[in-house]
């Protein structure tokens, strides 16, 4: 049994709470250069270059790429031959409050979602917790802004609507959100389970390095052909019109039941970020 | 496509050549508000009760920026959706706003408000929050303070880069850019 202290696991948070808002992934940074590279639409090129610049300023300043610096998601596995020394969750939160202020990241977080107030700190984090073999904790924070989450969509489809239906309504959710949710989006989609599942495999799937393939070829040609058909909307970069409208599409599955199809689609912004560590 | 250079605060006459689709350098005076704000402001106006800032030919930005770092007048500054506001932002422009600054669609009584009177909407780049803190010279806050980043601020901006979306024409950059590039394609 190996003892972590909850005072390691606030710190590792806090600090990934920075981390992630500063600097996108690679794989991200990657994908938004070359896009530019390929757009042909002149007006759409140029605003990815202004999207390139702007990772280029976060660098220089040290300010956060966007200014909506999210609800921090974590997820976090712990491994079950790990004593967690203190209270888990408050480590937690802690983490996202230290990261917040000292980052100087916008506090973004109301209490009661009807009667609104901030909390000042950006807790609560939403907590996913998985229990899995070997004595160490990874923890991967996720800030989310809602520019695209409110853009996001969930569907409890009939079985009988098969493969289109799910695409169409992966497709038909890209094309509402318009210029809303700053594009080029990531888009994460989660096909089965229940209700709850569905979105969270959606929001999982936002954290797969971006243009990576579901390891079942069904489904790795359903994300090509999905992407293909969102980048054939016109929307573009800022929804000013351009084949870039989307960087990546992302599908995570889960077994479901026989009267169901639930589909859910998690969109994420051109700055769809996230750090991890192993602690 | 059209650039122009103004500096706010400015008269609906500045605007009237603007066309969905060109680009602004903007200086000179804006007021950051979002969401909470708004909605104190429409209030405020409901209650026939004056505003905190002159909105006779202001610019009003849906921005809730980050804290400012030591030596530096803001922090990260994007635009937000400004969808949210749509339910504000009329009586706003009756009440003699000119520029709205945001990102992402309006609703229907926006565009014809806009037509309306005179107004015109302008997209900053969303999410590009660390590029358009470059623009800012000073911000200083008007009220609310207990809102935090949702406080209202005024901001002096030099040549920020800006795109006219919807414009007292009629014209919409969201409907107009997407069809163009498709019409480019099937040429």
């Amino acid at each position: 049994m190996r003892t972590v202290c909850a005072a390691e696991i606030r710190d590792a948070v806090a600090r990934l709470c920075v981390e992630a808002n500063r600097k996108l992934p690679c794989d991200m940074e990657c994908a938004l250069r070359s896009a530019r590279e390929s757009e042909p639409w002149p007006l759409a090129k140029e605003t990815l270059g202004t999207l390139c610049e702007n990772l280029e300023a976060a660098a220089r300043t040290g300010l956060p790429i966007c200014q909506d610096t999210g609800m921090a998601c974590v997820f976090t596995e712990i491994g079950q031959d790990v004593h967690i020394e203190g209270d888990f969750e408050s480590a937690v939160n802690e983490g996202v409050a230290k990261g917040y202020t000292e980052g100087l990241l916008r506090k973004s977080v109301v209490r009661d979602p009807i009667r609104r107030g901030n909390t000042g700190d950006n807790t609560p984090a939403v907590l996913n917790v998985r229990l899995v073999p070997g004595d160490r904790v990874r923890i991967v924070v996720a800030p989310k802004g809602f520019g695209s989450e409110n853009m996001s969509r969930i569907a409890m489809l009939k079985p009988s609507q098969g493969e289109d239906g799910v695409k169409d309504f992966v497709v038909e959710t890209v094309c509402l959100a318009g210029p809303n949710p700053c594009p080029p989006v990531v888009v994460g989609v989660g096909v089965g389970g229940t209700f709850e599942r569905a979105a969270l495999l959606a929001k999982q799937a936002l954290l797969r390095p971006v243009g990576s393939h579901h390891p079942d070829p069904y489904y790795a040609a359903m994300e090509e052909e999905l992407l293909a058909r969102i980048n054939a909307l016109g929307t573009g970069p800022q929804g000013f019109g351009g084949q870039t409208t989307a960087l990546g599409v992302q599908i995570e599955t889960f077994p479901t039941h026989i009267a169901g199809m639930p589909v859910a689609v998690n969109i994420g912004c051109h700055v769809t970020r996230h750090a991890e560590v192993i602690v | 496509m059209t650039q122009h250079r103004i500096t706010c605060p400015v008269t609906r006459e500045q605007f009237e050549p603007l066309r969905a689709g060109d680009t602004v350098l903007l200086s000179g005076t804006i007021y950051t508000a979002r969401d909470a704000a708004h909605k104190r402001l429409f209030a405020l106006l409901r209650e026939g009760k004056p505003l905190p800032f002159d909105v006779r030919g202001a610019a009003v930005y849906y921005a809730g920026p980050t804290p400012a770092p030591e030596g530096m007048p803001i922090g990260a500054c994007g635009p937000t959706t400004s969808g949210r506001m749509d339910a504000y932002a009329p009586a706003l422009m009756r009440e003699g706003l000119i520029v709205m600054i945001g990102k992402g669609a309006r609703s229907a009584e926006v565009e014809a408000a806009v037509r309306e009177t005179g107004a015109v909407y302008l997209a900053a780049i969303g999410g590009a929050g660390a590029l358009a803190a470059d623009c800012v010279q000073s911000a200083e806050l008007v009220c609310y303070e207990d809102l935090g980043s949702e406080a209202i601020r005024r901001l002096t901006v030099r040549d920020m880069p800006l795109t006219v979306v919807l414009d007292a024409h009629g014209g919409n950059l969201y409907r107009e850019g997407p069809a163009a590039y498709l019409a480019s394609r099937n040429a």
